[in-house]
């Protein structure tokens, strides 16, 4: 058999091969089919009552609302109220109703496992990879072809593999490493092809610093974000209830003799990275944007309210308050990741340093909502920073991690983490 | 035929040209507004069989297939860029958008009248040259001839070559 990279053993997997070929068009069996809200069932439940056919097996379906929840107008009520009406007449198993963000939730209800092929309605659906699993996300009609035949066709990718070595620095995250990416390559640098994170430095990451890898690989044009399963991955993966039997970290790697496009990266000497309005491709050292003045700071969405980003803001925030006329808002990913950080004193530590906690949603992060003030800078965790993309045409967002954040917060101006941490 | 072009420059995102804004409306109104922050004049100007000729990247961001649908619902013909993002790519081919990928777009200019060959396939600009454009699977091809994968889902559920599941459970 010719050495595969962990794409291709994936695709081989779906598509019912001994190995793939990168290039060739293959046909994948889905194991998994998630959307929200807002792409979901308001866009499905018409396109399938007009073909006059249904779900290929609910059991394989996950639905999140998390995008127009909670409902602020007549508008989302509707949307909402559609998901929920349909969720029931199509008895869904899987339904997750306002309690976070679909990334997040997918695999902290066992739904991942590495080896699985996944679609997701969503654009951050690489987040997925994380796990091992070929995840990519795809619209409303493609989401109907799925849903109506269970297969989706996919061109087998090169595989970008992206290896980091030695030891990040206090207050350095998976953030600055992947903003450092996408302001290398650009923001369809990938070409569409598959990125694998590697290296001991993507093995030391916890579990949800992957997903924040591997989230942003889709703005890097990549079509799935992937790391191979390990020790850590198990162990996530037992947290949350997935049967060790159903586990298999073994054979979801690349061969080391597999053709793959590598590119080599030094996690000891990254700094933290910002990228500047309008492009998560504008991404620099902190040093370059540090003394803007900022009027807003936001952790929140799927790339950087998770668990572990809620730990990094309050390791430094602890202790201390945001600047005066300062706005810091913190929308936890998900309800169990707030659940968690309210027992680790985290949610206390961001209120006392005068965080304004928001619902466990999608929120500003898709403009949906509209919190952002027009004429603003903001400083946020969130993935995209175009022009308008947070609902305020006139907004300056810049993107940095947790850490860069809080920091900033503290300052009233953009500053390197590292000083406050230090 | 041919057909006027309307040209772009790079990075054109899917919150240009659906805003997340508008996205609880339908595709109708969510077209009024494409790429109004660009072009203001855009939705309310252009006519069915006009092109867009975009620099590189056409298309990044969200998955929301309305940023493809908005320019089916204006009669667009067809988005000519040196490259797509691949979610877009995907989506514009399922809605019925046709997309071609040609290194040399960015020679065309606005207001230039075009012809498409999807045959080869290749644009010709106003000079009479010749631009070519990447090959397209020969299924996209026929599902955008079709109007997008819906039609050919339909054509499937009536020739049984795909089986029909039960359209409500509980």
């Amino acid at each position: 058999m010719p050495a595969q990279t962990l794409a291709q053993k994936l695709l081989a997997h779906a598509s019912g091969r001994a190995s793939v070929e990168v290039n060739e068009i293959v046909n994948c069996r889905v194991d998994l089919a998630m959307f929200h809200d807002s792409s979901g069932p308001r866009r499905l439940k018409p396109m399938l009552e007009d073909l006059g056919t249904g779900i290929w097996d609910p059991s394989k379906v996950v639905l999140v609302m998390d995008h127009y929840v909670p409902e602020a107008d007549d508008d989302s009520r509707r949307i909402v109220r559609i998901a929920r009406e349909w969720a029931r007449e199509q008895d869904l198993p899987h339904v997750y109703d306002s309690v976070g963000i679909c990334h997040v939730v997918l695999p902290e209800r066992g739904h991942l496992r590495p080896g699985m092929l996944c679609v997701g309605g969503d654009s951050h659906s690489p987040t997925g990879g994380a796990f091992g699993a070929y995840m990519f996300g795809v619209g409303s009609t493609e989401m109907l072809g799925v849903v109506a035949s269970g297969e989706i066709w996919v061109r087998v990718p090169e595989t970008l593999d992206m290896r980091w070595h030695g030891q990040l620095s206090a207050g350095v995250s998976a953030k600055d490493m992947v903003l450092h990416m996408i302001g290398r390559f650009g923001m369809n640098g990938a070409r569409y092809q598959a990125v694998e994170f590697s290296g001991d430095a993507v093995q030391a990451l916890s579990m949800q610093e992957r997903m924040t890898l591997s989230n942003m690989a889709a703005e890097m044009g990549a079509q799935a974000g992937l790391v191979a399963p390990d020790q850590t991955t198990l162990r996530y993966l037992q947290t949350v209830g997935v049967s060790e039997a159903s586990i298999d970290i073994d054979h979801w790697h690349t061969d080391s003799d597999a053709p793959v496009e590598r590119y080599e990266f030094d996690a000891a000497n990254l700094a933290p990275q910002v990228a500047l309005p309008h492009s998560p491709a504008n991404a620099h050292d902190v040093a370059q944007s540090a003394g803007t003045k900022l009027q807003v700071a936001y952790i929140g969405a799927c790339t950087g309210a998770k668990l572990d980003d809620l730990r990094a803001a309050a390791s430094v925030l602890h202790g201390r308050r945001v600047a005066p006329g300062l706005q810091l808002m913190v929308a936890p990913a998900s309800q169990r990741d707030q659940e968690q950080a309210t027992r680790e004193g985290i949610m206390k530590t961001l209120t006392e340093a005068g965080a304004s906690v928001l619902p466990n949603s999608c929120g500003a992060c898709s403009g949906y909502g509209g919190s952002i003030p027009e004429g603003a800078n903001v400083i946020a965790t969130t993935a995209r920073n175009f022009k308008g993309r947070m609902g305020a045409a006139t907004a300056q967002v810049y993107l940095a991690s947790p850490y860069t954040v809080a920091a900033s917060a503290l300052a009233g101006q953009i500053i390197d983490p590292r000083e406050v941490l230090a | 035929m041919t057909h006027r072009v309307w040209r772009l420059g790079a990075d054109v995102d899917t919150d240009q040209l659906a805003p997340g804004a508008y996205m609880k409306l339908g595709i109708e109104d969510i077209a009024r507004h494409c790429l109004e922050r660009l072009r203001p004049e855009f939705a309310g100007s252009v006519t069915p069989g006009d092109v867009l000729v975009a620099g590189p990247n056409f298309g990044i961001g969200s998955s929301r297939e309305q940023a493809a649908a908005a320019l089916v619902t204006l009669g667009v013909r067809a988005v000519i860029a040196p490259s797509f993002s691949g979610l877009y790519f995907r989506n514009a081919f399922n809605v019925g958008l046709l997309l071609l990928t040609c290194p040399q777009a960015e020679s065309l200019q606005e207001g230039d009248r075009i012809t498409l060959d999807l045959d080869v396939p290749q644009v010709t600009g106003p000079d009479g040259r010749a631009l070519p454009c990447e090959p397209i699977p020969d299924f996209l091809l026929d599902m955008v001839r079709a109007g997008g994968l819906m039609m050919q889902l339909k054509k499937r559920l009536a020739d049984g070559s795909l089986t029909r599941h039960p359209m409500r459970r509980s």
